[in-house]
């Protein structure tokens, strides 16, 4: 048993851009890592039994709950969290701009996750429109039962991000 | 949860091999059930081998006018095909019905079959389409493959490789969806073939089961109304806090009915004349 708690694996990420190369026990969970080991507390830990949402990052672009997810399972690959979505002083991403003209959120806690969600949802080719919102936005949940804000939010977030995509591409 | 080693094999056969050496390790698919239950010390293995990245698991293609799915194709892959909406349309929905986005990125079609949770929404699907389980060693027809709860035929040194499906156009599955987990209070999967109907029911207690008097029925007269009088026993069911046994095969009943006025409706819609636009 000793042998085994003591076991490490070699671990590289590349995390909100930056490459990570660490040792870890197998059994580490991702929200763990994000948070105890780089201070990465913009993802919130919620239920720990992947159906708040709250802990929700993108994993090779694509929306995961971290607290369902080993780190040892995305090694090698690539994690966005809140942190990173637009990193320094800068104007904030477009997503987390719709939240506060929106107000979609109250106490805050469930925010991270929605954020990250709606993110990935743009390229998810999801309608910017209220009811495919409500649906795809299912696995996060807000306790302060601020939806319609979130819901607003997530739409003009998503109409702003492809449409600054759009001036991107010829 | 407890500390256990983890690797990541080269192939389906090395993969078979570290299962054959040790005796407490577990293959990882997703881990979307897999991870929760050894959070709650359900399951304590002392190795996980990750199955990501074969590809031999992740394919998904036609496969002789029906439909290939490699055991490692997550949930949201399939739902985005639009090779399983032409060919077994039915998947698709059901696929895209599975808990949420985020777990529908990661849990796979072969995890949810092997672990064969009895209100899971896959075995509903290969069962009511008679799919054919593939390992690494041998083809096994659904009605073979599942047992009982949490039960299946497979060996444990055995790795599901992945599902054939017949094509499969008027086939439909719904569910009463338990409003937290999303997983099927209870579910229903009807299909229609030209030598049958086969009626899958999930979420009854016991495993994926068969409602055989329903396919009889149907097989006589495909209508809602060939359902009358016919129930489903509560002493098959079990209740729990979310639904009593009664309420379980109440639904069942319910949701057959509905799946096959679906498919009428949908078979109808498709039948009448199209309005001419100008």
């Amino acid at each position: 048993m000793t042998e085994r708690s003591a076991m490490v694996i070699p671990i590289t990420l590349h995390i909100n851009g930056k490459h990570v190369g660490v040792q870890l026990a197998p059994s580490t969970l991702l929200v763990d890592f994000l948070r105890e080991d780089l201070g990465l507390t913009g993802t919130h830990q919620g239920c720990d039994t992947a159906q708040c949402g709250a802990c929700t990052v993108l994993v090779n672009g694509a929306a995961a709950k971290s607290c369902n997810l080993l780190v040892a399972q995305v090694s090698g690959g690539s994690i966005v969290t809140i942190e990173g979505l637009q990193p320094g002083d800068g104007p904030l991403h477009p997503m987390q701009q719709a939240f506060g003209k929106h107000h979609g959120l109250q106490c805050g806690y469930c925010t991270p996750g929605m954020v990250m969600r709606g993110v990935a949802m743009a390229g998810e080719g999801v309608p910017a429109e209220p009811d495919a919102v409500r649906c795809a936005l299912s696995g996060n949940l807000c306790r302060c039962t601020g939806y319609r804000g979130i819901v607003d939010a997530v739409c003009e977030g998503m109409q702003q991000m492809r449409a600054q995509t759009q001036e991107v591409s010829p | 949860m407890n500390s256990f080693d983890y690797r990541r094999p080269r192939n389906v056969a090395e993969a078979a091999a570290w299962l054959r050496d040790d005796p407490e390790a577990k293959l990882l698919a997703g881990g979307q059930s897999l991870l929760a239950a050894m959070k709650l010390r359900f399951a304590a293995p002392s190795l996980l081998i990750d199955l990501q990245g074969l590809p031999e698991l992740t394919a998904l293609r036609e496969d002789g006018g029906g439909l290939w799915v490699g055991a490692m194709c997550t949930h949201a892959a399939v739902a985005a095909s639009p090779l399983v909406r032409r060919i077994t349309p039915m998947l698709a929905g059901l696929a895209h019905g599975i808990g949420d986005q985020q777990v529908r990125n990661r849990g796979t079609l072969g995890g949810s079959i092997s672990n064969a949770d009895p209100a899971a929404c896959w075995p509903a699907g290969v069962m009511a389409l008679n799919g054919t389980v593939c390992t690494d060693r041998r083809e096994i027809a659904a009605d073979d493959f599942f047992g009982g709860l949490f039960t299946t035929a497979l060996e444990p040194d055995e790795i599901v490789c992945g599902v054939r499906f017949l094509r499969a156009p008027q086939a439909h599955y719904l569910k009463f969806e338990q409003p937290a987990s999303r997983f099927a209070l209870t579910g229903v999967a009807v299909a229609r073939f030209d030598q049958g109907v086969r009626v899958a029911v999930t979420g009854l207690g016991s495993g994926i089961w068969r409602w055989q008097a329903a396919e009889q029925a149907l097989a006589r007269s495909f209508a809602a109304k060939a359902l009358d009088g016919l129930a489903v026993d509560a002493e098959l069911a079990s209740g729990d806090i979310h639904a009593s046994a009664e309420y379980r095969a109440h639904l069942a009943a319910v949701l057959t009915r509905r799946a096959v006025q679906h498919l009428l409706d949908t078979a109808a819609a498709v039948a009448a004349p199209q309005p001419v636009t100008p």
